[in-house]
């Protein structure tokens, strides 16, 4: 008696995602926060035109991947290329993940617009996320101590502000964000944090900036103009922290997951990354 | 045998079988968690995961002292026990011993609500009216602190505190407190010296489950204590709990990776602590049926 209510009760637990994943007219989409808000826009506009059912779901790039690896999804949307140690896992699962990028995101550095400062350099916003910048006076506002604000390790956007402004690129970094960094599990909430605290700095895809939040102009260095973090300023590479954003899926597209990647590189999917503050890749 | 007695019989065994899923159940999570934390300990020593002061997960190589983390969740749970302890039970005292009976019912309504409440819907309301009223009113750079987490997880632990406590309360003697009146003590005295005394292990089991409760509270703690994994000094600085590092690593996590078994060996913390939580509080009611 048991074991049969055991056998039952296991099969309907472990086959379940699989029939999800292999459902003929359902495709489930998971990973990156940053690009739920575009995947559930594309999703929206290709549900009008097909009969098809597709899923988004965030939970971070990283979350993404291992739904890739565990088969509990066809899309991995990730705003970070997938890791070695994500390749190597999935090759055992007889995964063959498969990237396609579909947008580009400039990553705002975002203050309170009550906050003087403007303008920084990778020097000292990496300065101010290690917290060897304590206070705002250093970098040219008022008396006040630096909150810092970054997202939680599953995110895609923190892996790439950690290696590409904190360890400016360099393998052999030890830099890391500040312990006292408040690790907020959204880009929402760094957003209601910022609109809400005048000492606080913060990073996501710029396609979160409203009038409640100030962007920051960024320098590569000293001699360097700033920037603001504006379409343009990405498509033509003068914004220093821009980076792409990719699908995978398993081994090359087909089928319907075909027919929905097809969806968002054409003509009317990249008008759509435009429309929702990304950059798009094709014209 | 008649059908009756056959009924009967299956009826039974289908009690008896869902009575033992359930500590089926519990030690296949306990075997589970042991399986994949203990892993852990191949690559790191138990000492450096429970002492260690840095959290850097998915650094090479990791970080994976959990120090700051459980003092993180103790001081929580600390803090919302100050606050929750003497409000519950003097609420449970009014409620068992001099409200009346109208107003007795209007409040157990309302604290059964106060339990209905989803923790994530308690974090939301924190995040927008507490933390800014914390942040504030002590001056501090912000207000997702660990006191701001005490505040919210004092009212999850409230409805459990005053129900048991409550019930400690009404499972006195009636002869107690009829002994007591009768020698001349005024009704306060009975309470504290008669009826509190009395439904002392009861109490101290209530107080135990709503510890327990707030310990292992996830959603809300994550959403207004900040979740920065730095050394706790005072109750208004940010904090990051067992709890919300597993809610929020999980997902990341590679399968296999010494990450993953260090979420899991945290998960083997938190259960140890919550279960020497429950077997005290356990002791306690034992106790006082003797």
């Amino acid at each position: 008696m048991l074991r049969v209510i055991f056998f039952v009760l296991s099969l309907g637990l472990f086959l379940n995602p699989v029939f999800a994943a292999q459902n003929k007219n359902n495709i489930q989409v998971k990973g990156s926060d940053t690009m739920v808000n575009l995947a559930q826009a594309w999703a929206e506009k290709y549900m009008e035109k097909n009969q098809d059912f597709v899923a988004v779901t965030g939970g971070g790039s990283g979350t993404g991947f291992s739904s890739l690896i565990s088969g509990t999804c066809d899309i991995a949307m990730s705003s970070r290329n997938i890791k070695d140690k994500e390749i190597a896992l999935a090759k055992q699962k007889g995964i063959d993940p498969f990237e396609i990028k579909v947008a580009l995101d400039g990553l705002a550095v975002v203050v309170n617009p009550k906050n003087p400062v403007d303008k920084l350099t990778i020097d000292q916003l990496a300065g101010i996320f290690t917290a060897k910048i304590k206070n705002w006076k250093e970098v040219g506002g008022a008396d006040a101590k630096i909150v810092i604000l970054s997202r939680e390790v599953n995110s895609g956007t923190h892996v790439y502000f950690k290696e590409h402004v904190l360890r400016k690129l360099d393998p052999n970094s030890k830099e890391e964000f500040a312990p006292d960094a408040l690790m907020l599990s959204s880009s929402q909430a760094i957003a209601d944090e910022v609109a809400g605290n005048s000492a606080a700095i913060g990073y996501y895809g710029m396609g979160y900036i409203s009038p409640k939040q100030k962007a920051i102009a960024v320098a590569k260095d000293e001699k360097s103009e700033y920037v603001t973090p504006t379409i343009e300023n990405v498509l033509n590479d003068t914004y220093p922290i821009s980076r792409p954003l990719f699908l995978y899926t398993n081994g090359q597209p087909q089928g319907l997951v075909k027919k929905f990647v097809d969806f968002m590189l054409s003509k009317v999917g990249q008008d759509i990354v435009l429309k929702t503050d990304f950059v798009p890749v094709k014209n | 045998m008649p059908a009756r007695k056959i009924k009967e019989f299956f009826i039974e065994k289908l009690i008896l079988i869902c009575g033992l899923l359930s500590i089926f159940f519990v030690v296949l999570i306990f075997i589970f968690l042991l399986k994949e934390g203990l892993a852990l300990l191949k690559t790191i020593r138990p000492f450096d995961f429970m002492l260690g002061k840095k959290w850097y997960p998915i650094s090479e190589p990791p970080q994976l002292g959990i120090l700051p983390l459980i003092l993180g969740s103790l001081l929580v749970t600390l803090g919302a026990a100050l606050i929750s302890v003497p409000i519950g039970i003097a609420c449970a005292v009014y409620i068992a011993e001099i409200a009346p009976l109208k107003i007795k019912e209007v409040l157990k309504a309302g604290i059964e609500l106060l339990a209905a409440i989803p923790s994530v819907v308690l974090g939301f309301i924190g995040m927008v009216t507490l933390v800014p009223l914390v942040k504030n009113i002590f001056h501090l750079p912000t207000g997702l602190t660990a006191l701001s987490g005490s505040i919210m997880l004092a009212f999850m632990a409230m409805p459990t505190i005053v129900s048991i406590a409550e019930d400690a309360l009404y499972s006195v003697p009636k002869s107690y407190k009829e002994g007591a009146l009768a020698l001349g003590a005024t009704h306060w005295q009975t309470i504290y010296r008669v009826m509190l005394p009395a439904a002392a292990s009861g109490i101290l089991a209530a107080v135990m489950l709503g510890i327990g409760r707030v310990i292992g509270e996830t959603m809300a703690v994550m959403m207004i204590t900040g979740n920065a994994a730095l050394m706790p000094h005072s109750i208004l600085q940010p904090v990051r709990t067992l709890t919300a590092t597993i809610a929020a690593e999980m997902g990341e996590a590679v399968v296999g990776s010494e990450h993953y078994f260090a979420l899991f060996a945290v998960g083997i913390v938190l259960f140890v602590i919550s279960f020497i939580i429950n077997v005290s509080a356990d002791l306690f009611l034992h106790r006082k049926r003797i």
